[in-house]
């Protein structure tokens, strides 16, 4: 690196008004070019990931006839509302979904929640003599596993929990790397606030409730965002213990049935040059898609703050 | 008292995780519904010689590990790009609207992403096909394509997990002691001199032990993005089946227990070895990084 170079443009910017600010760097060439294709490239990445919800959003307010002549584009193509008109002309089944899953989301974030801060609480005290066992547990879980059969056959057969709702809401409950990251979360506690609890003859669960739990908002709100995220898109664990056995499905297993029964005609003439002009309604496809997914993106806004704190604290190795 | 506040998620992972455990023994037998896991039938080795003879087992392994290294190389290098990018940027509202947007797909389930992939792609109503047929060209088949999927599969993944993924190394950036920078500038460091001197390096160790991590878990798919870009097209198997998508099918479609089992306990087994050889490699690189 050149060190001779220190006649570079002259700094007018703080110049007489006080102590410089930190963050003000010379711009010379370098800088802009730099900053310019940082703001292009960022600005292209930005829109690349917006792109396909533009298109869903457009095609889920276009007409069904314009959708087959043209096919999906950026502006809705002779605007309708007939899709959602759809939907919620025989809101029985979509009600029905949105329920279940607002249930599940709601109790599985708050007990899920409650546990995970609670183990991460004990794991994280230093004067807790079986800590390392406890970890090494439910860490293990990671490591190994018996794999989707044994596990389907002991939760569907021997806990005879094929078709009932608990099959889903309580294997989402908590995974190891969130308790990871609760215990992660729970060394910015600093250790005087337990010791003082403890002065004052409170026991480990009133120190932790009462001192630990207010500190730890943004832990609370990202993980509690992982856990209502790993709720809302369920589908996968409904699929194998649900099935058709339930009236109600949850959300993303509806809207997962409404698009499979197209893939699998789809499927059948994917080698044919048959055109596939027999599939279920396209708009009513998207429709369905954006009524499922709008509540949890809808969240995203208040939680964002704390999420991205919140990652950063809990990325951090511990 | 501690003790008692870690029983609920004690008897959660021993309900979910270690009491099926046991059952890996199906891998052995020769199942059946009536006589249950340890009273069927007793076969060996015979499934995983099935799955070897008939080639699956490679095919499976292969595809697995190596849409695993894809998305490990690029992802990691996709997500230094934005966050060094991002730190690049001025404007405190800019920062905050385009991360919000890179955001957004880590959001949706993946049912929803084999809607958007699906409206994207398809013969008939496709975006891609609509913009190939307006521009004179001819349409392509894509679902009956093999070819065109690791591709499509790698965009997706990538599209859905940058936006998340390049905030820990944004807040690793922002973890760099201020100082260099200023001592950079003084020493008359170019832009492009700072991030090649001073950024880059400081991510270094944040970076290898991302991938060390990741390294641990590369005998598990991504099942979700798998399952609802591909599914069941039997046409893309050669391409696109990974480990958790055919156990899926096996289980589901076939009742296949024996096989899908014998493929899973090889699958955790696999990872497993993988696991202790990344976490031995983290300890002799640097002890404090390794998880155990």
């Amino acid at each position: 690196m050149p060190s001779s170079e220190l006649a570079g443009p002259i700094e007018t910017e703080g110049v007489g008004l006080g102590p410089a600010k930190p963050r003000a760097i010379k711009l010379d060439g370098s800088d802009m070019v730099i900053r310019s294709i940082s703001y292009l490239t960022i600005t292209l990445f930005a829109l690349f990931c917006l792109l396909p919800f533009v298109l869903m959003l457009s095609a889920s307010l276009s007409s069904e006839a314009a959708i087959m002549k043209s096919g999906f584009g950026i502006l809705p193509k002779d605007f309708s509302l007939a899709a959602y008109e759809w939907i919620f002309k025989a809101p029985r089944q979509i009600i029905g979904s949105y329920v279940v899953t607002i249930v599940m989301t709601v109790f599985g974030t708050a007990i899920g929640l409650f546990i995970i801060s609670m183990t991460g609480y004990a794991l994280h005290r230093k004067d807790f003599p079986f800590r390392n066992h406890i970890s090494f547990f439910i860490y293990f879980t990671t490591l190994f596993s018996a794999g989707l059969a044994p596990t389907f056959l002991w939760v569907a057969r021997d806990l005879g929990l094929r078709g009932n709702y608990l099959a889903v809401f309580l294997q989402l409950l908590m995974t190891p790397w969130l308790i990871i990251l609760m215990k992660n979360f729970m060394r910015t506690v600093p250790y005087e606030i337990i010791e003082s609890g403890k002065v004052d003859g409170a026991g480990d669960f009133r120190i932790f409730a009462q001192l630990c739990l207010p500190m730890m908002k943004p832990a609370l709100a990202t993980i509690g965002l992982f856990l209502a995220l790993g709720y809302w898109n369920e589908w996968y664990l409904s699929s194998l213990y649900l099935g058709s056995t339930v009236e109600f499905k949850p959300l993303q297993y509806h809207l997962y049935n409404i698009i499979n029964t197209a893939n699998a005609l789809r499927n059948s003439v994917a080698g044919s040059n048959v055109s596939v002009t027999a599939l279920p309604s396209n708009t009513l496809k998207m429709a369905s898609a954006i009524v499922a997914t709008g509540p949890i993106l809808l969240l995203y806004p208040f939680v964002q703050k704390y999420f991205v704190s919140g990652i950063t604290i809990g990325a951090v190795k511990g | 008292m501690l003790l008692l506040m870690c029983v609920p998620a004690i008897i959660f992972f021993v309900v979910f995780n270690y009491m099926p455990l046991p059952g890996a023994w199906i891998a052995f037998t020769n199942f059946n519904y009536r006589d249950g896991i340890f009273g069927s039938p007793f076969v060996g080795f015979k499934n995983f010689e099935f799955l070897i003879k008939s080639g699956q087992l490679w095919m499976l392994t292969r595809n697995t590990i190596l849409y695993n290294l894809a998305f490990i190389v690029l992802g990691n290098l996709l997500q230094i790009a934005i966050a060094v990018m991002l730190n690049e940027v001025r404007l405190a509202w800019f920062k905050k609207v385009s991360q919000a947007a890179m955001f957004l797909p880590f959001f949706i389930s993946s049912v929803l992403v084999g809607v958007i992939a699906f409206n994207l792609l398809n013969y008939d109503t496709g975006a891609l096909n609509a913009l190939i047929r307006q521009t004179g060209g001819d349409p392509i088949k894509i679902y009956s394509t093999a070819g065109a999927w690791p591709l499509i599969i790698i965009l997706v993944h990538l599209w859905q997990s940058t936006g998340y993924g390049s905030i820990v190394y944004f807040a690793a950036i922002m973890g760099i002691d201020r100082s260099l920078y200023e001592a950079a500038t003084v020493d008359g460091a170019s832009a492009w001199q700072r991030i090649r001197y001073v950024t880059l390096p400081s991510l270094k160790p944040t970076f290898i032990i991302l991938v060390l991590f990741s390294l641990g878990g590369i005998m598990h798919g991504n099942f979700g993005l798998f399952w609802n870009l591909v599914g069941n097209n039997a046409a893309l198997f050669q391409t696109t089946d990974i480990i958790e998508t055919s156990v899926y099918r096996m289980v589901l479609a076939q009742n296949n227990f024996t096989t899908s089992t014998a493929v899973g306990l090889y699958q955790s087994l696999f990872g497993f070895a993988l696991v202790m050889t990344a976490n031995w490699i983290v300890r002799r690189i640097n002890k404090d990084y390794a998880l155990f």
